[in-house]
């Protein structure tokens, strides 16, 4: 993947925003699942399914590989991790402030 | 700990985290009246944060900078939006030129802290919200050093209680 990390932060919110997209994405971490039994599972056209893919792709969230006339996409899960990873450094940001509050807090009791 | 929830949302580029003290409202609003005690947690002991301006009072812009090891000056502020005293007050929290004027190319976050009384004290609610996802990369890149000695500062404070 290229781009800034910025862009790359924004690629994976974007693809995470979805409903549909997030089904597809915990299919696809859970194994390898071919384009066509995924659109199966939803209440829209093949192509609209294609296009979800598409968009998971790009951030890097999924990888595609044809086998045959089948395309079939599975989960990266480092990516996933990464988005709760910024997160996480937020929390320990906050864990860090509250332990301090509460040591101030309580050092005059 | 007195930390005991914390919720993500990726999609809204949200953290909300819930902590409890042994200590009443109106003990805990006053540490954030306070400039002076507020800068004793605002910041990791390595990087001591000193509070310039700060009223809490809606309207108002507090000011404040944090100072490396190294001796760097990194600068913020609150635009203050909302006071309900010993409640809740809202505000914007920026990043600052070094002489604390809004840097307005750095990202912004809203933030909205709650307080309610429980029966051992104090119930805080943190609740910070960045624009977008850029936004809170940055943050983080920014934020880097001080995430890391955060937890270290963390581990100290529970050693010192004991």
């Amino acid at each position: 993947m290229t781009g800034s990390s910025e862009d790359r932060a924004d690629a994976l919110f974007h693809a995470l925003a979805d409903r549909t997209r997030r089904d597809i994405l915990r299919r696809v971490l859970a194994g390898e699942h071919s384009v066509t039994t995924l659109a199966a599972g939803y209440d829209m056209s093949f192509a609209a399914v294609q296009k979800h893919v598409a968009v998971l792709e790009r951030a890097g969230l999924l990888t595609k590989r044809r086998h045959g006339r089948e395309q079939l996409a599975s989960g990266d899960v480092e990516a996933v991790r990464s988005v709760a990873s910024m997160l996480d450094e937020l929390e320990a940001v906050w864990r860090g402030r509250i332990a301090r509050i509460d040591l101030l807090l309580t050092e005059e009791t | 700990m007195p930390v005991t929830d914390i919720a993500k949302d990726v999609e809204n580029h949200t953290l909300t985290i819930t902590a409890e003290f042994a200590a009443p409202v109106a003990r805990v609003w006053a540490l954030y009246e306070d400039p002076r005690q507020l800068e004793q947690v605002w910041g990791p002991p390595e990087y001591p944060a000193t509070f310039v301006d700060h009223e809490l009072r809606a309207g108002t812009r507090t000011t404040y900078y944090m100072t490396s090891p190294e001796g760097e000056k990194f600068a913020g502020y609150w635009d203050v939006t909302g006071v309900e005293p010993t409640e809740r007050f809202t505000f914007r929290d920026g990043f600052a030129h070094e002489d604390l004027t809004p840097n307005p190319e750095l990202p912004v976050s809203d933030c909205v802290y709650d307080f309610s009384a429980t029966e051992g004290g104090t119930r805080a609610v943190y609740t910070t919200t960045y624009a977008s996802a850029e936004a809170l990369q940055q943050v983080l890149d920014m934020g880097m050093e001080e995430g890391a000695r955060s937890a270290i500062g963390q581990i100290d404070a529970f050693l010192a209680r004991g």
